[in-house]
């Protein structure tokens, strides 16, 4: 019996160049069938049923539901949140980048933890904390009232509510990538005379472009897409306070599924290009950490 | 030590000074007065809000639901990562740019689409219903919904530590007679374990707060399939705004200790990689 063994570790041995024995094989294949099972039902399948369904009364209904006033609105609103909040979130992210990559000083760690936090906190309380700050029965809502401001179940909430939820991805992007890329040719251009804005857009930005292209992209899609903070900050007023994700829900809950996943559809669109995005971006050399 | 370290780059009073305002009028206010709202209750009234029968059985769903999910995850997900590092397949590529998928699709999105699959009439419910098997409406929908937005944390996780795992000291291993599962328990496990850690404790945080993919697959009756968030949600839309608070507050800790235990582990993953390959 002992011999058995043996024998075995040495046949092991004599086709292990290659390692194409049935055995692995068998094992190979079934990490991949797993994998692709999972994936297909977990992920794919969601995927298709978002264009199954806006398409499924025909391609005339699919344009049709985009006519709707309320749809139209939702768009509207979305768009004008990411176009504030984007541009506001990438200076933020250039900002505390070069703050953070390029010096040292006491509190790093704080702040960098600081710029997660949104990304670890339910998005209900990242809209919640704005509704206790300036809701009507918040820390303000009464100055606010008085002075006949609304923010909360208006716009300027639902801008806060996005900007919380979606600032740390230009920063979360851009600080490893100028970590990683050092300060030599910041300090050559300054030592030869470059201002500071010279260098930052002639040196820095150049060398850090890809990361940028590729959080803002990011920030984008999060930002057109949030669902949880804002559905809390916005009263959910049809037409006037209603973003895309948020519009989607009232459509759904009334039973419109070509509407509902019409609007789905759009978003999912944009998902995909972000995706095809970050791929590209990943392709001209640059790597996450 | 000065507040910072001599440089000769310009700029840092500019940037640190607006990056600090930013997030002090955007971050620290806001949680300052959640964290004031709460403090301003009663003892006995905060106990209430947070013990309340309903608190603790959406408790029980929201940390259970996610543990469980995450769980799943860290099984499949170290199962894809392993699959996507070491095997060559038509279409890896592609399989490999869609699991930041739902890092990238709106909770809303993949919440009702994945009702609609799991529904009775659906793709997948169609051929579960028969078997008695329900998933849409109840803990295990919410826990399908979790597993899938926590699925890329893990495997986004395990890549790297993977493709560090040294393959000359498998080969010794198996050249020495080594069998497969102890080769995977003694060399691959390891090295992996730190990432692997850290993917499912992500997993976890994230799975805990999540909202919009859920309410949709969830069914929301009241302690039965009622997640934390919904039901601050709801207690939001009563204007009880302290209660809210409360029990945003119990989650905001929660968050903070699993932050805590994450940057442990990322320490520990570091550590044992400097010993490796010292």
């Amino acid at each position: 019996m002992a011999a058995v063994p043996q024998i075995a570790a040495f046949d092991d041995v004599v086709t292990r160049p290659g390692r194409a024995n049935i055995r692995s094989s068998l094992v190979r294949w079934t990490f991949i069938g797993i994998s692709l099972l999972f994936l297909a039902a977990l992920l794919l399948a969601p995927l298709a049923t978002v264009f199954a369904m806006a398409l499924e009364k025909g391609v005339r209904a699919y344009l049709t539901s985009f006519e709707d006033p309320d749809t139209a609105a939702a768009l509207r609103l979305t768009l004008t949140t990411a176009l504030v909040v984007v541009p506001l979130n990438t200076v933020f992210g250039l900002s505390a980048s070069w703050a953070i990559a390029k010096f040292e000083f006491r509190g790093k760690s704080f702040l960098i933890t600081l710029i997660d936090l949104p990304l670890a906190i339910s998005p209900v309380i990242s809209g919640m904390i704005f509704v206790l700050l300036f809701g009507l029965h918040g820390w303000f809502g009464t100055w606010l009232q008085d002075h006949d401001i609304s923010i909360i179940f208006a716009l300027p909430g639902i801008i806060l509510a996005t900007m919380f939820v979606t600032f740390p991805y230009v920063a979360r992007e851009l600080i490893p990538l100028m970590q990683q890329l050092g300060n030599d040719e910041e300090e050559a251009a300054i030592t030869l005379g470059a201002g500071g804005w010279m260098t930052f857009f002639r040196v820095t930005l150049p060398k850090v472009r890809w990361g940028l292209v590729y959080g803002v992209i990011l920030c984008n899609a999060r930002a057109m897409g949030e669902f949880g903070a804002v559905s809390v900050v916005s009263g959910h007023i049809r037409g006037l306070t209603t973003t895309m994700p948020l519009h989607i829900e009232i459509l759904y809950n009334e039973y419109n599924f070509v509407g509902a996943f019409a609007v789905a559809s759009l978003l999912t669109l944009l998902a995909v290009m972000t995706l095809i995005v970050k791929t590209l971006v990943e392709r001209t050399g640059y790597r996450r950490r | 030590m000065a507040l910072r370290q001599p440089n000769v780059l310009p700029g840092f009073g500019l940037t640190f000074g607006f990056t600090t305002f930013f997030l002090s009028a955007l971050v620290l206010l806001p949680l300052a007065a959640l964290v004031l709202m709460a403090a301003s209750m009663q003892w006995s009234d905060f106990l209430h809000v947070v013990l309340s029968p309903r608190a603790l059985g959406s408790y029980r769903l929201s940390f259970g639901a996610s543990f469980l999910a995450a769980g799943i995850n860290l099984v499949f997900g170290f199962i894809i990562a392993w699959t996507l590092v070491r095997y060559e397949f038509p279409g890896r590529k592609i399989i490999d740019a869609l699991i930041d998928m739902p890092f990238a699709l709106p909770t809303a999105v993949s919440g009702i689409a994945l009702t609609t699959v799991f529904a009775q009439n659906g793709w997948i419910g169609r051929y579960l219903e028969p078997l008695g098997i329900q998933i849409a409406y109840n803990w295990i929908g919410v826990t399908v919904a979790l597993t899938l937005i926590g699925m890329p944390f893990v495997v986004r996780s395990v890549q790297p530590a993977l493709l560090e795992v040294q393959r000359d000291l498998e080969d010794a291993a198996e050249t020495l007679g080594a069998g497969r599962f102890y080769v995977f328990h003694r060399i691959i496990l390891p090295t992996v374990l730190p990432a692997l850690l850290t993917g499912f404790t992500l997993a976890f945080a994230r799975a805990v707060g999540e909202y919009g993919s859920v309410i949709f697959i969830a069914g929301n009756l009241p302690m039965k399939t009622e997640i934390t968030p919904l039901l601050i949600v709801i207690h939001l839309e009563e204007f009880d705004y302290k209660g809210a608070a409360a029990l945003g507050f119990v989650m905001l800790v929660i968050s903070f200790v699993v932050l805590l235990t994450i940057n442990l582990l990322q320490a520990w993953g570091r550590r044992r990689h400097v010993q490796s390959t010292r």
